[in-house]
């Protein structure tokens, strides 16, 4: 069942740019947009499993750091190779300074 | 008619530009030729990864089936004998010819081989086979020698002692990775290869390989022997130019092409690591690249171009390697550089940032701990793209976050 689980707090995550959040076994990646929105996806690119929160967030894209496989963090499409299957996206909220993300 | 698009070649690059036709919208005949029966695959694996996973299994680019729902046909394990260029086709080893409209060469390279020495313990890696003979030689109580302290030779050294063997390296410069990586950091990387057990030996060149049944024996120049399972050569690569000879295009450290991959002929294009090409940020500098992203990067664009877009190559070379636990990437041309600034990042990551005698940054190395210092390596490579003159005390201070001084560059 979805849930709401307190991912960090909303001054943790610089302005265009990304950090990443472990839970229940599985990686997140949290975003922080250039227009202050927050946004999560799953935080492994789907290419080789690196984590996406050592990578570069440039306007809505995230690029992985190992070989720079993009997606546009917004809506988790791939961005084209070396990546072809795209993140899963979560809902998120900030409440009282925390980001929340829906899993 | 139907245009016929013919790519010989089906390493990263070639499937990289078959399936770019069809990305920009190419709806004519995308023939993909591969002299290996293998569909593409991925190659730095071989080195790394596909080495010390339980189980080796080649990273396929592009499936059969994603192939085929690309309307890509690949003709695997087919040698190109020629090319006709009067009449467009090219000609198989087996007497099979397929015409083209336009020609896509990226045959890639081939390990640079050791004259006069062969033998069954005498291994180069290029292909799945190569690495699947590597790896079944590297277990606990072996021992590899290797030849050549390029990225090769280090990242299989490094793959091997985390096996369990052995592994003599030896090199015939006074230093590891002397070819752009800058001395500060190939000390570095000799450093962890030196702590991980592996032997180095420096400055001594390669008088003879006796390659027998139970072992191979490497004699130095300077009469020293090394007696070892397996011999990996690993001293840089060649392109395949044999095709493009043949077909008397003109060659340059590779096929020669002007700055939009083009030949002299204009139905025949190259990209990858079996081109020489100018590049610009560099005052036009003709080089040629043997790395994974130049190979994606020339395969999007050789697409592009074939289909009339006449866009000129921009990127900055980058080269990544994976040692142990480290990982060196490399932004730029450091041999371009005359001034040198260090930023330490945490962990003991460090980042070298090369600087040209008017100050644009030409180049910047990083190497720490896996993904220390792809942020900025990366912001680094688009600070060279802009010819960017960033203050050099900024550049030194890890507090100055590099994403500010590509918004002010």
């Amino acid at each position: 069942m979805a849930q709401w689980i307190e991912a960090c707090g909303a001054g943790d995550v610089d302005e265009e740019d990304v950090i990443r959040f472990d839970h229940g076994g599985r990686v997140y990646a949290i975003y922080r947009s250039p227009e202050d929105r927050y946004f999560a996806t799953d935080g492994l690119c789907t290419h080789e499993q690196i984590s996406l929160a050592d990578g570069l967030v440039m306007d809505d894209i995230i690029e992985c750091p190992k070989h720079n496989g993009r997606f546009n963090y917004q809506t988790g499409e791939a961005k084209g190779a070396p990546v072809c299957v795209n993140l899963r996206t979560y809902p998120v909220k900030v409440e009282d300074g925390a980001v929340f993300i829906e899993v | 008619m139907s245009q016929h698009y013919v790519i010989v070649g089906a390493g990263e690059c070639g499937a990289r530009a078959a399936m770019a036709l069809r990305e920009q919208g190419f709806a004519g005949d995308v023939t993909l030729v591969g002299g290996e029966s293998h569909l593409p695959y991925e190659r730095p694996p071989l080195s790394k990864e596909g080495m010390l996973a339980e189980l080796f299994a080649a990273k396929t680019i592009a499936t059969a089936e994603r192939l085929a729902e690309a309307g890509i046909a690949f003709r695997g394990g087919l040698a190109v004998a020629g090319i006709d260029r009067e009449g467009k086709r090219l000609e198989g080893a087996d007497g099979r010819v397929i015409g083209y409209d336009k020609l896509l060469l990226a045959t890639g390279a081939a390990p640079r081989r050791l004259p006069g020495v062969e033998g069954e313990r005498i291994v180069y890696l290029r292909t799945i086979e190569d690495a699947l003979r590597l790896r079944e030689a590297l277990g606990a109580g072996r021992h590899l020698a290797v030849i050549g302290g390029g990225f090769i030779g280090l990242e299989l050294a490094a793959s091997a002692r985390l096996r369990g063997a052995e592994v003599t390296l030896i090199e015939a410069l006074p230093r590891l990775l002397s070819r752009g990586v800058p001395e500060a950091m190939a000390r570095q990387i000799e450093a962890r290869h030196l702590a991980g057990g592996v032997k180095l030996v420096f400055g001594d060149g390669i008088a003879g390989i006796a390659s027998g049944a139970e072992s191979a024996v490497v004699t130095l120049a300077s009469g020293r022997r090394i007696e070892a399972d397996l011999v990996l050569v690993g001293i840089g690569a060649v392109p395949n130019v044999t095709l493009a000879e043949g077909a008397g295009l003109a060659i340059e450290n590779g096929i020669a092409v002007d700055r939009h991959l083009a030949t002299g002929d204009p139905d025949i294009f190259a990209a990858g690591d079996c081109c020489s090409f100018p590049l610009e940020i560099y005052g036009g500098r003709r080089v040629r690249l043997e790395s994974w992203r130049n190979a994606q990067d020339q395969g999007n664009l050789a697409a592009r171009n074939m289909l009339g877009a006449g866009e000129a190559i921009s990127s900055v070379p980058w080269f990544w390697s994976d040692q142990y636990e480290l990982t060196l990437q490399i932004a730029g041309l450091s041999g371009e550089g005359t001034t040198v600034v260090r930023r330490e990042l945490e962990d003991g990551a460090s980042i070298l940032f090369h600087l040209a005698a008017d100050g644009r940054l030409v180049a910047a190395s990083g190497l720490g701990v896996g993904n220390a210092v792809a942020r900025d390596i990366r912001l680094a490579e688009m600070l060279i793209g802009k010819r960017a003159r960033p203050d050099v005390a900024a550049l030194g201070d890890a507090g100055v976050k590099l994403k500010g001084l590509l918004a002010a560059a």
